[in-house]
C-alpha cells in the first residue's frame, strides 16, 4: 500500500514538470554517455597496453622487391647487432595471421586484406628499448629495408591522443554532470514547493521522514536511470555507427572495442546516475525539507 | 503528562526571550487554557511541545519523554501521539473531508482498510457524517475545523493540541468547536489549547494559564478571562 503511494507520488511528480524532467533526463543521458566513452576509452588503451607492449619493440619492414641475399644480409646484422635480444622473421603469412587474429571481431575488414598486402618484416626485441635511436641508425643504410617502426613511439603518441579524448570526454561528462545535478536539485526544490501543503500535514502527524523524503529521492532517481538507459544507447549506437561502421579506417590502430565491455557500460551508468541523482536530492531535501 | 522546567527560548535574532524561565505541570485528562496578548509566547509553547523548535535552556517533558534530548529521527513517532489543531484548519485543498482524514492514517503506515473503518466513525465524531466527500472549499470554516480535529483525533492522541483554532470562526460555530474539544477532553484527552476568546474561556471555567512577555502571570485551576 505504501509502496503503491510512493510510486504513485514519483510518476505524478515526474509528470507535474515534464519540461524540467526531460531536460533532467537529457542533460544526466550526456554526461553520463561521456562517461561511459571516457571508461571504456580507458579500458581500450590499457588493452592495447597489454597487447602491445608484450609484442616486439621494434619492427623492421622489408621493401615487397627484397632479394634473399638482401635479407640474409640484413637477418645476420640484426643477430650481430649488440643491441639485438632477440629477432624474430614474420613472413607475409605470418602477418596475416597476426591480421587475422587482432581483428577477429570485423570479418569484413579481414576479408578486405590478402596476405599479399602485408609487408614482410623482422620483428626486434632490444635489450634496453630506449637504445632505439642507436639500433636504427645502424641498421638504416642497408639494402631492403622499406621502413624501421619502433612500435613504443607511435603506440605513445596514439595513446596520448586517445588520452586526450578521454580526458575531454570525462570534461565534458562533468560539465554536464554539473548542469544534471543543479536541474535535479531545482525540480527537488519545485516539487518540494508544489506540495508543501501535504509535507506540512505530514510532519504534524508524524509521517517518518524516509517516508516524506522517498517520493522526492526516487523521482531523481528514476529520471536518473532513464538517463543512464538513453546514454547507454547512444554510446552503443554510437560505437557500432563509427567504429564498426564509417571509421572503420581508424580501426587500423585501435584494437576492436569488445561489445561485453560496452555492456559493462549499462550497469555502470546506471548506478552512477541513481546514486548521483539519489545524493543530489537527499542533499537538497536536506535544505528544504527541514524537519 | 506535560513537564515544563524552567523553559527559556530565544529565538535566532531576537533580543529577548520569547519564553523566559517558564515552568507549568499539566496532568494526563486536564483541560488547560493558555490565554495572554500578542506575542506574549503562546504559539511558542505549542511547538516547543511539537519539537518544532527546541528550548534555548530547560527541558520539555512530553508523554514522560524528554523532547529536549529526543534524537531527531524519533520526531516523526513522537508526534504520532499528539494531535494538532491550527487556525488556519491546513486541510488539503484538493482531498475531499474523508481523505483529508485518511491521508494522515496512511501517511503514517496504517493500511486503506484500518482508514476504511476509522475515518467514518471518527467524521461521525466531529459531527460531519454525510459530509465526508465534500472538498474544504466546499465546507464552512467551522465544518473545515472539523475536519481538522477529526485528523489530529482520528489517531487517538494523548494530546491534542490547539492554538487558536476559534481564531477564524463566529462565536456560535467557535462555541461549536469549543463543545467538540471538550468531549475529546472526556475521552481522557489532555488538551491543551491557546485562545483569545474571552467568551469561550470564561463559559468552560476550566484551568487557565496567562502569559505576558513570556512570563506566566496567573495559573487558576477554574479560571476566567480575567
Ligand atoms: N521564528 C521566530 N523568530 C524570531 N522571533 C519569533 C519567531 N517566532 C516568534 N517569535 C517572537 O516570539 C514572540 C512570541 O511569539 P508567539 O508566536 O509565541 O506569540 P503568541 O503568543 O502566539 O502571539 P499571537 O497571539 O499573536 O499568536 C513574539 O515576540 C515573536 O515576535
Ligand atoms: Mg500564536
Amino acid at each position: 500500500m505504501r509502496l503503491k503511494y510512493v510510486l504513485n507520488e514519483v510518476l505524478v511528480g515526474l509528470w507535474r514538470n515534464v519540461t524540467m524532467t526531460v531536460a533532467m533526463i537529457i542533460t544526466m543521458s550526456v554526461s553520463l554517455t561521456m562517461l561511459g566513452a571516457s571508461v571504456l576509452l580507458y579500458m581500450q588503451v590499457d588493452q592495447m597496453k597489454n597487447f602491445y607492449y608484450g609484442e616486439i619493440e621494434v619492427s623492421i619492414f622489408l621493401r615487397d622487391d627484397v632479394t634473399d641475399a638482401q635479407k640474409s644480409a640484413i637477418d645476420q646484422a640484426i643477430a650481430n647487432n649488440a643491441l639485438t635480444e632477440s629477432r624474430q622473421y614474420e613472413s607475409k603469412q605470418d602477418a596475416f595471421k597476426k591480421f587475422q587474429v587482432i581483428w577477429r571481431d570485423s570479418p569484413d575488414f579481414i576479408k578486405s586484406v590478402t596476405p599479399d598486402s602485408l609487408p614482410e618484416s623482422y620483428r626486434v626485441k632490444l635489450k634496453d628499448p630506449e637504445q632505439y635511436g642507436a639500433f636504427a641508425d645502424q641498421m638504416r643504410g642497408m639494402q631492403g629495408i622499406q621502413d624501421i617502426v619502433d612500435q613504443r613511439e607511435l603506440l605513445k603518441k596514439v595513446f596520448d591522443i586517445f588520452n586526450s579524448i578521454q580526458l575531454m570526454a570525462l570534461v565534458v561528462a562533468g560539465v554536464m554532470a554539473l548542469a544534471a545535478l543543479l536541474l535535479v536539485g531545482n525540480t527537488i526544490q519545485v516539487a518540494a514547493y508544489s506540495k508543501r501543503r501535504e509535507v506540512a500535514v505530514m510532519k504534524l502527524v508524524g509521517a517518518s521522514n524516509w517516508f516524506i523524503q522517498a517520493p522526492f529521492v526516487l523521482e531523481a532517481v528514476a529520471a536518473g536511470l532513464v538517463g543512464a538507459i538513453l546514454g547507454f544507447v547512444f554510446l552503443f549506437i554510437s560505437k557500432v555507427v563509427l567504429l564498426d561502421g564509417r571509421l572503420q579506417a581508424l580501426t587500423n590502430v585501435l584494437t576492436p572495442i569488445p561489445n561485453g565491455n560496452v555492456w559493462l557500460m549499462l550497469p555502470l551508468l546506471a548506478g552512477v546516475g541513481a546514486l548521483v541523482s539519489a545524493v543530489t536530492a537527499w542533499v537538497t531535501l536536506r535544505f528544504y525539507l527541514r524537519v | 503528562m506535560i513537564q515544563l522546567e524552567n523553559v527559556t527560548k530565544t529565538y535566532p535574532k531576537a533580543s529577548r526571550p520569547s519564553l523566559d524561565n517558564v515552568s507549568v505541570g499539566i496532568e494526563k485528562g486536564e483541560f488547560v487554557f493558555f490565554i495572554g496578548p500578542s506575542g506574549s509566547g503562546k504559539s511558542t509553547i505549542i511547538k516547543l511541545l511539537l519539537h518544532e523548535v527546541s528550548p534555548s535552556n530547560g527541558k520539555v517533558v512530553v508523554n514522560a519523554k524528554d523532547v529536549t534530548t529526543l534524537r531527531s529521527w524519533k520526531i516523526p513517532h513522537f508526534r504520532r501521539s499528539i494531535g494538532c489543531v491550527f487556525q488556519d484548519f491546513r486541510l488539503l485543498p484538493n482531498r475531499t473531508a474523508y481523505e483529508n482524514v485518511a491521508f494522515a492514517l496512511e501517511v503514517i503506515g496504517k493500511t486503506k482498510a484500518v482508514a476504511r473503518r476509522v475515518v467514518p466513525e471518527v467524521l461521525e465524531l466531529v459531527g460531519l457524517g454525510g459530509k465526508e466527500h465534500r472538498y474544504p472549499h466546499e465546507l464552512s470554516g467551522g465544518e473545515q475545523q472539523r475536519v481538522a480535529v477529526a485528523r489530529a483525533f482520528v489517531n487517538r492522541p494523548l494530546i491534542l493540541l490547539a492554538d487558536e483554532p476559534t481564531g477564524n470562526l463566529d462565536p456560535d460555530t467557535s462555541i461549536e468547536i469549543m463543545r467538540l474539544l471538550d468531549r475529546i477532553n472526556r475521552t481522557g484527552t489532555t488538551v491543551v489549547m491557546v485562545t483569545h476568546d474571552s467568551n469561550i474561556v470564561n463559559q468552560m471555567r476550566r484551568r487557565v494559564i496567562e502569559i505576558e512577555s513570556g512570563r506566566i502571570v496567573r495559573d487558576q485551576a477554574r479560571g476566567v478571562y480575567g
